[in-house]
């Protein structure tokens, strides 16, 4: 649906050039919900704005359902850019216009008769759940109504893609969450190709099938949501896996564990998908002489199934027999004190 | 009219007819000079706008035109630019005398102050909604159109009741060079016949022109405003 082949993009400024995207390879396939994610700087926002040529790209090609997007100009462009909705962080929503006016204004544009705009406006403000606020207007909606205002907004015209620019991330947890479930069930409605960019890594977790984590405008790391989260290749990735695996109160709870003689190996297990929910702990206490302590645990869902992170504590003679059985399993086992 | 002749016996010198004639030369002349600095105003402010850096017809030489353009007409005081625009008006009109004749003099004053104004309410539409039009493929037109007009409107209004105010004290000025009005009226019946009754008077109709013209802009800007 997407691919994007040795994409550049030079920001030129007084003190030199500076390079936001280093030439980046990308697919992205059709129906997919495929998150870019990075901190502030890494290029992202620029590489999401090369999509739909809101950024001229300084070299390489970026196709789009089929188009050669930067071949494209004038009156050909913006009709590609019809194809392609897009929603933004602070939602970008006209004031001067009611909530079915902003949805109508990419009809409008389009030059979709009055009648059918009605029709459609109808039916985007059901699917997005805002029925009955038609005729308020921006400034009396929350956050997450207006972001539903948005994504209405970009679906008004069928697009084939829909691309979110931070879409959740001036939002609450709460409302985050409702936004995500939303575009989860778009994309699976509509079977609509997503794109995503976030620094959030519970974004990804929670509705992306692929990730690609970005720095210093590369690509460091790319996969499936759930094999990031298994097994994290670059420092960049594992801190962001981190961000969900673990609260941050985790390191200092188990550094004050770690100071406790009798605390003996402290261990990471990683469990994805059906093994998260085998009984790994009662099998390591029957079969060898071995004490369990289990010091914290989680499980999260991903779209591709969960995925667990325990930390536990082994003592008794038969510790290292115990580590090294549970190696064998299909469990990601990282020590990280004593042992 | 027996309303008006019982103020007559407070101010005996006044002739209502006089005053009555120079309120509908002023109300005239600065009706018919704020539509096209309306208009006008608008079109040099997009102008300024859109050609400024990152925006959608980026083009310097333009924008430095238009933006001397815009400070020389706005810096000179409107007394000498009426003067010097005489052959201007002369030839336009055939005439310089009037009210119809200090229009263009009027418009071409006030249309540059208010063109500040219209480039100023522009910059403060959130450059992301431009953006997001961009992204739903609006052409040039229709972002003009449909959003940067629309979403500047209580702007653009709040600055057209500020620029009728200021063409109201203009019309005063123009009245010097024989436009008639209120402003003509108060400086030769008034003021040279030294006739204070008058001066007042018309001050006073003045005032209540301007309270109107302000009053009308409020209502229109807060029923406009819907952030």
């Amino acid at each position: 649906m997407i691919s994007l082949s040795q994409l550049a993009k030079i920001f030129p400024t007084k003190d030199g050039d500076v390079t936001a995207v280093d030439h980046i390879d990308l697919t992205i396939d059709q129906g997919e919900i495929f998150g870019v994610i990075g901190y502030s700087g890494a290029g992202k926002s620029t590489l999401i704005r090369m999509l739909n040529m809101l950024e001229a790209p300084t070299s390489g090609a970026v196709e789009v359902a089929g188009r050669n997007m930067n071949s494209l100009s004038g009156r050909k462009l913006r009709e590609a850019r019809q194809e392609i909705g897009m929603i933004f962080q602070h939602f970008n929503l006209l004031w001067s216009r009611t909530v079915a006016e902003n949805i109508a204004f990419p009809l409008e544009i389009k030059g979709v008769s009055k009648a059918e705009q009605k029709e459609r406006v109808d039916e985007l403000i059901e699917l997005v759940g805002l029925s009955g606020r038609g005729g308020s207007y921006p400034s009396q909606l929350s956050g997450g109504q207006k972001q539903r205002v948005g994504i209405a907004r970009a679906l008004a015209n069928n697009p084939k893609v829909l691309l979110c620019d931070e879409a959740t991330s001036a939002l609450d947890p709460k409302t985050t969450d409702s936004i995500l479930d939303l575009l989860v069930d778009i994309n699976q409605k509509l079977g609509l190709t997503i794109v995503l960019i976030t620094h959030e890594m519970h974004v990804i977790r929670k509705i992306c099938h692929r990730v690609a984590v970005m720095e210093g405008g590369r690509v460091v790391e790319q996969g499936d949501v759930l094999d990031i989260f298994r097994r994290p290749q670059q420092a960049m990735t594992k801190e962001f896996v981190k961000q969900v695996t673990e609260p941050e109160e985790t390191e200092e709870a188990l550094r004050h564990l770690f100071d406790d003689e009798r605390t003996g190996s402290v261990l990471q297990l990683t469990f994805v998908g059906g093994d998260a929910q085998r009984p790994l702990i009662t099998n390591i206490v029957r079969k060898f002489e071995v004490d369990v302590s289990i010091l914290q645990g989680k499980i999260s869902q991903t779209q591709h199934g969960s995925y667990g992170s325990l930390f536990i504590s082994v003592t008794g003679p038969q510790a290292e027999e115990a580590i090294a059985f549970m190696r064998e399993q299909q469990v990601e086992v990282e020590v990280i004190h004593g042992g | 009219m027996d309303k008006l002749m019982t103020a007559s016996v407070f101010f005996s010198e006044v002739n209502w007819e006089n005053m009555w004639d120079a309120t509908l030369e002023t109300i005239y002349m600065t009706v018919f000079s704020l539509v096209l600095t309306f208009l006008f105003g608008i079109i040099l402010g997009l102008l300024l706008f859109l050609t400024a850096r990152g925006q959608l017809w980026e083009n310097k030489t333009a924008h430095f035109i238009i933006g001397a353009y815009v400070n020389i007409f706005r810096s000179i005081p409107f007394i000498i630019l009426i003067v010097l625009l005489i052959p201007f008006t002369l030839a336009l009109l055939g005439t310089f005398l009037g009210p119809g004749a200090a229009v263009p003099a009027l418009v071409i004053g006030a249309a540059p102050f208010y063109a500040r104004m219209v480039e100023i309410a522009l910059r403060e539409i959130d450059r992301g909604v431009i953006e997001a039009s961009k992204a739903m493929g609006a052409s040039n037109g229709q972002i003009i159109w449909k959003v940067l007009l629309p979403e500047s409107m209580p702007a653009l209004v709040s600055g057209i009741t500020v620029t009728a105010i200021a063409l109201v004290s203009y019309t005063a000025m123009a009245g010097v060079i024989g436009a008639g009005g209120l402003g003509d009226l108060a400086f030769r019946d008034g003021f040279q016949r030294n006739n204070p009754d008058i001066t007042l008077t018309a001050t006073v109709v003045i005032l209540i022109i301007v309270f109107i013209l302000q009053f009308i802009g409020d209502q229109l800007t807060s029923r406009l405003d819907k952030r």
